[in-house]
């Protein structure tokens, strides 16, 4: 996805030359080729988080479009006031670029996972946030954050995550069905969304028809799909690289209590714990019960 | 101070904001005055000399980092023609769209939001960096307080700024010695607040907070494609209010009625 985002920033800086990514010492190598072709449209601000995102502010302030880039606990967690103040409460079209969600940084250990990022950000009001569940789908989220010019935190794995057979194309606050279901559906965000579908298959070999929505767009959250969606099915489970805490299965949770009466909402998601074990992404997936067989056991124990 | 005519309308501009702003913190019920009256100078020299107020997208910018003196700041923006005197009159009152802290709105003249210390700066160095790769002829002025300073994102922002050599960004200190519960000098240990903006690459100039005259030949020094400029204004924190000067109590408060009318005294004697 990190490739991804940077080929959709090499589009948009050659077409809007108030875009600027601002990068907080981060991206070695991978940014060489943009900053050769855009010198003008690249900054480094240095180990400075809280300035990466004041000045990011002040810049929307005055009719740049910068795009902030570091990895999500810095850019989120350290300058989380920044975020609040300078961002939201100013409302300042500033896109907030985090790599490295969920646990994608695996073996660098704790302080570079993001478990409490989706809830956090969540809670800003004025926030969008956008979790994208493949390469094509942050590039698309990459020109579709500039087009908002509203706050917004887009939320990226790393790499290696796969594609994934989209149906549409990806608007902000829509959630896309990929698979038809019944019995139940899955509501997935990120990564997620690959291990969902090839949950449903494995339920599928069992007679469970389980449908899959890729819910991009975590706020605002896509309410008017699932309440169509809950017109046929009693059960929703949620997926999310993210704690269990305040993440995309808290906003649906939320949603269902307020609006869906009778829907059940089963949560799959990380532990409200840090991960110390040094593992691979899809170890601690596997540990945590994010991998497909892990999910399609939750979900069956509940069908 | 030389009796020259700006001279005169600058100190008779302090004169008439610190009258005002004791007005409405006694009204009020309390406020920060101790760090509003510190600043009145600075805030004249600026808002009467060296802004250019006019210039739509390529005005001069002033951000109240110290945003906690927010009502000083609506009483100027008032008298500038900015902030529209209906508001001016029910600011930080129930119902008022001003708070005590100010928020963003730049049709009153509000360049910022503020409140928690410390952002200014790199607000201020963003706005400073999109100005000059514009080519606009605009100037950024930051006002923070001495407290605010222990803020690490002010350091932050000060090497950005630097490191990018923008010009047009002024940093003013209101250096009065005090913060909330102590004075500066119990908290941190640096021997020169100077050194610390010319440390990080800044030039640097001290001057009487409260000479008018002073400030503004100081701000004169503010040039692009120069080393940005940091003023450290020493001021006294409660300054024209014998009782109040230098005082920690003052820091946040209302003068009770015996207090209102020594301090009205003093101040229009």
């Amino acid at each position: 996805m990190r490739d991804a985002f940077i080929r959709a920033m090499e589009r948009l800086a050659a077409a809007q030359p108030d875009v600027l990514l601002l990068s907080a010492d981060i991206g070695a190598i991978v940014f060489d080729d943009y900053r050769a072709r855009y010198p003008r449209q690249f900054l480094n601000v240095g180990v400075s988080e809280q300035q990466l995102v004041g000045c990011a502010a002040g810049m929307a302030l005055t009719g740049l479009r910068p795009f902030a880039y570091t990895i999500v606990p810095f850019l989120l967690f350290r300058a989380f006031e920044q975020v609040r103040v300078d961002i939201c409460q100013q409302r300042q079209p500033v896109v907030l670029v985090g790599v490295g969600g969920g646990v994608a940084y695996s073996t660098l250990g704790p302080t570079h996972h993001a478990i409490e990022d989706i809830a956090v950000a969540r809670a800003l009001p004025g926030m969008t946030v956008i979790v994208p569940a493949s390469p094509a789908e942050t590039e698309a989220a990459v020109a579709a954050a500039y087009a908002l010019a509203r706050p917004v935190y887009l939320r990226l794995g790393l790499a290696g995550e796969p594609a994934v057979p989209h149906a549409a194309a990806f608007a902000p606050g829509r959630g896309e069905v990929l698979r038809e279901g019944a019995d139940a559906f899955i509501i997935a965000c990120g990564a997620m969304v690959a291990t969902a579908l090839q949950a449903a298959n494995l339920l599928a070999g069992t007679g469970r028809r389980v449908g899959v929505v890729n819910m991009a767009t975590v706020k605002p959250l896509d309410t008017g799909l699932l309440t169509r969606l809950a017109e046929h099915t009693r059960l929703f489970c949620t997926c999310e690289e993210h704690s269990l805490v305040g993440g995309l299965g808290s906003a649906v949770a939320e949603f269902a209590a307020d609006a869906l009466p009778g829907v059940r909402v089963l949560r799959c998601g990380l532990p409200d714990a840090y991960l110390t074990r040094c593992d691979t992404r899809a170890g601690l997936h596997a540990a945590c019960g994010l991998d497909p067989a892990g999910v399609a056991a939750r979900l069956a124990a509940a069908l | 101070m030389t009796p020259s005519g700006p001279d005169d309308r600058l100190a008779a501009a302090a004169r008439r904001l610190r009258r005002t702003v004791l007005d409405a913190v006694h009204a009020r019920g309390g406020g920060h005055i101790g760090g509003m009256l510190s600043l009145v100078e600075i805030l004249t020299a600026l808002y009467y000399d060296w802004l250019r107020l006019d210039g739509g997208d390529d005005r001069d910018r002033c951000l109240l980092s110290k945003g906690h003196c927010a009502l000083l700041l609506y009483q100027v923006l008032a008298e500038r023609g900015l902030l529209p005197a209906a508001e001016l009159e029910h600011a930080v009152t129930t119902g008022s769209e001003l708070c005590a802290h100010p928020e963003y709105r730049p049709e009153w003249g509000i360049e910022a939001t503020a409140g928690s210390l410390g952002h200014g700066l790199a607000l201020g160095s963003g706005i400073a960096y999109a100005l000059a790769r514009r080519g606009s002829p605009a100037r950024t002025v930051v006002i923070l307080g001495d407290g605010e300073c222990q803020e690490g994102s002010v350091w932050e922002a000060a090497l950005f700024a630097a490191r990018h050599r923008l010009g047009n960004l002024l940093a003013v200190v209101d250096h009065n010695g005090l913060q909330a519960i102590a004075p500066v000098s119990d908290v941190v240990s640096w021997t020169s607040p100077a050194a610390l903006w010319s440390a990080c690459g800044w030039r640097t100039i001290e001057v009487d907070g409260h000479d008018p005259a002073a400030l503004c030949a100081a701000f004169a020094g503010v040039a692009p494609g120069t080393p940005p400029l940091a003023v450290i204004a020493r001021t006294v924190k409660g300054k024209g209010v014998s009782f109040m000067e230098d005082a920690p109590l003052w820091h946040y408060r209302a003068p009770d009625a015996a207090e209102y009318a020594r301090a009205c005294r003093e101040l229009d004697p």
